[in-house]
């Protein structure tokens, strides 16, 4: 077997909590990130998905090296990035880049569009300043602008198309694999569409990878043939999308699917929304045993005995359960 | 890309890009601003005041250090009743002067070929001393501006310095410094300025023979150190807010050196509230020269700026006789000046940065 593109093990993120105040007191500990594995394949796209505030976000920054891991590997084609210094990092800035949430404010609004896209290019000392200049014209191009547009300023386009100049600005430097970190939940659900249909046509014309990160289990579905559910910090499920979205094995995975309205209409009328009961637990104050079980369904219907004793004291590992299908329930 | 277009092509699309420029958020600032009628005439007045100051030597106005010691002030005279005369001694008038520099010299003499000996006349009277007051008000500008000036850069300098340092390192000595602001903030500084001033006063002669420092520069650098707390602040608030913002990370992700994110994108994007913060520290400055003056430790006598010449009219002032003109005047020239400074700074912040509208400062 040939390395992966991208293999992220046991990664976790910790935040200090409390006032950072002078006498340092009153310290707490944030698990964002709790233990993350997963592997990413050449051309191959992943969906993240999850709650808001589960560590999505989290583990695309830690892994692009925007915050230090507090523990774990990442490895890119095979290289440990969490050791390396900011000089070890420029190679893998050049393979390895981000799409950001908010087209409003991921764009200098001081910048033109041919600066916001050359930077790139002159950071890396790529080409002579012309062909720098000729370079963010077929950008603009391959993400469906105008190219005329170059010498304007982002305040002078929608959302849907600054997001375009952000998709533009992370594909200048030829990347292999690209963090979309939540890059449609912004954008008018009618432009929505559209640039995922763009993301997808680029991942087929230039042959990347993403690791596409959203808490919309429809556009994932569309666009990710593996899918990985996050809950407070862990991955609970991954697995192939169609096996995953047909039948999923964790209940927290149910229940987020059950939200999920399906094209099938005869299904569709079957569709039973499931609602989760209380509150998603702050990440500094994880439940102990399983995360989910202040909230689990199935462990509700579970008479007492040593399962229900189980998920409430022993967190559930992440088991395969074959077909390339994995998920972490003490109660199957 | 992979995928390049055609040359021609591009080079095609490349002029067409050209003629298709957008306007960045400076034009569309320097619009709205220009759309804000008060704020515009502002403009042109201080422009007006400005190079009225810089040009004074080049105007037919008598000397103002000239003593001619009568009775009392002259009132003012109508220029149509008094339009000039020709008594202007270019020698007296080099002589007497405070401080005539290499570029005022030259204006003295392009002054002597296009007016000759004429001068005008005591358009808004004379002072006790018999000075005309016009001249007076004139050359008091440029001391008067030169302070503010000079003081405010004092502040920009250390209070920009100080709130990115804070802002962009953040953390424990983010915390440390600006508990330190606030302490300074508590310090009724007017106090210590006056103590620090008054001090200054006492050795104004062995700083100039000693050490060649004039007394003047040291005052910039005084006023400076109390108008930089605010700018502190304001710059600290906005580096910490931009430091985390996407298109930062962005560039961090992109693999940009941190002088560059210093540089190409924090600071162009801070430069708009320091513009404004510092077209509403000028007028705070400028009466506080105004106010040390009235207190006897501004500028020294016989040079002259607006806060002097407004003492030199209150003193005037008694019960038989107002001489109106050595008060009226100068406060004219402040108060129009302070005026424009504070129209402008309002409409500044409102073309610059829109959403700040109607906040505090
Ligand atoms: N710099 C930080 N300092 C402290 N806590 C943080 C920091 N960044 C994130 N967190 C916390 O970590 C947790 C996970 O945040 P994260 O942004 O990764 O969630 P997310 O899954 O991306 O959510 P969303 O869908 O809202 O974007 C949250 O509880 C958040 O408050
Ligand atoms: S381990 Fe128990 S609590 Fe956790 S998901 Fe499974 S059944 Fe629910
Ligand atoms: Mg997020």
């Amino acid at each position: 077997m040939s390395t992966p593109l991208l293999a992220v093990e046991r990664l976790e993120k910790h935040f200090r909590t409390g006032r950072a105040d002078l006498s340092g007191r009153k310290r707490g500990l944030l698990r964002a990130v709790d233990g993350v594995s997963f592997t990413l394949e050449r051309g191959e796209s992943l969906g993240l998905v999850g709650e808001s505030g589960c560590g999505k976000s989290t583990t695309a920054r830690t892994i692009i090296g925007l915050q230090k891991a507090t523990a774990g590997s990442v490895r890119f084609d095979g290289v440990e990035l969490t050791s390396l210094s900011r000089r070890g990092w420029q190679p893998y800035r050049r393979r390895m880049q981000m799409i950001f949430q908010d087209p409003y404010a991921s764009l200098d609004p001081r910048q033109t569009v041919g600066s916001i896209l050359t930077e790139p290019l002159t950071i890396h000392r790529v080409g002579k300043p012309r062909d720098r200049r000729l370079r963010a014209l077929s950008l603009l191009d391959a993400v469906g602008l105008d190219p005329r547009h170059l010498f304007r300023y982002p305040h002078e386009f929608s959302g849907g198309q600054r997001q375009r100049i952000g998709i533009a600005r992370a594909l200048a430097l030829e990347p292999e694999l690209l963090l979309c970190d939540e890059p449609v939940s912004a954008l008018d659900v009618s432009i929505q569409a559209q640039i995922v249909n763009l993301l997808k046509e680029l991942q087929e014309r230039f042959g990347l990878a993403y690791l596409f990160i959203s808490h919309d289990l429809s556009i994932v579905r569309h666009l990710c043939p593996r899918v990985a559910v996050m809950y407070l910090g862990r991955i609970v499920e991954s697995g192939p999308r169609a096996s995953l979205y047909a039948d999923p094995g964790h209940p927290y995975t149910q229940a987020l699917l059950s939200a999920v309205p399906v094209p099938d209409p005869a299904r569709e009328a079957e569709r039973r929304r499931q609602v989760l009961g209380g509150d998603v637990p702050h990440p500094s104050a994880p439940p102990p045993g399983c995360a989910f079980h202040p909230r689990c369904p199935r462990l509700a219907l579970e008479p007492p005995g040593a399962g229900a004793t189980a998920c409430r004291s022993e967190p559930p590992p992440l088991a395969e359960r074959g077909a390339d299908r994995r998920w972490s329930c003490h109660l199957v | 890309m992979r995928a390049d277009l055609e040359k021609t092509e591009a080079e095609r699309l490349l002029r067409e890009a050209r003629a298709a420029r957008g306007e960045s958020l400076w034009f569309d600032a320097w619009r709205r601003l220009r759309n804000n009628r008060a704020a515009f005439l502002s403009l042109a007045f201080l422009a007006v005041v400005a190079l009225g100051s810089l040009l004074a030597p080049l105007f037919p106005l008598p000397s103002p250090a000239h003593l001619d010691l009568q009775d009392e002030p002259k009132p003012p005279v109508l220029p149509w009743t008094n339009l000039g005369d020709h008594d202007w001694d270019e020698a007296l008038y080099r002589r007497e002067h405070w401080e005539l520099s290499f570029f005022d010299s030259a204006l003295v003499d392009l002054r002597a070929t296009l007016f000759g000996t004429w001068q005008t006349g005591a358009w808004l009277g004379t002072d006790s001393k018999g000075r005309d007051l016009l001249s007076r008000i004139v050359w008091g500008s440029r001391i008067s501006i030169q302070v503010a000036v000079a003081a405010t850069l004092c502040s920009l300098l250390l209070g920009v310095t100080y709130g990115a340092l804070a802002g962009y390192v953040g953390g424990r000595l983010d915390n440390l410094m600006m508990r330190i602001v606030d302490v300074l903030y508590s310090v009724p500084f007017i106090f210590v300025v006056i103590f620090l001033i008054t001090l200054l006063n006492e050795y104004r002669t062995t700083l100039r023979d000693e050490y060649g420092i004039e007394y003047i520069s040291v005052f910039y650098v005084v006023i400076g150190m109390i108008y930089w707390l605010t700018m502190a602040r304001v710059v600290r608030g906005q580096v910490l807010s931009l430091k985390n913002a996407e298109f930062i990370e962005a560039a961090r992700v992109l693999g940009a050196s941190t002088p560059r994110i210093l540089f190409v994108h924090l600071v162009p994007n801070v430069l708009s509230i320091v513009i404004v913060y510092l077209t509403l520290t000028i007028p705070a400055v400028m009466l506080f020269e105004a106010f040390l003056s009235f207190l006897g430790l501004g500028v020294e006598p016989p040079k002259v700026s607006w806060g002097l010449l407004a003492v030199d009219g209150t003193e005037a002032v008694n019960p038989v006789r107002t001489f109106w003109w050595l008060v009226a005047w100068p406060a004219v020239a402040m108060g129009s000046t302070l005026l424009a400074l504070n129209i402008l700074g309002d409409g500044l912040r409102d073309a610059l940065d829109p959403k700040l509208r109607g906040q505090e400062r």
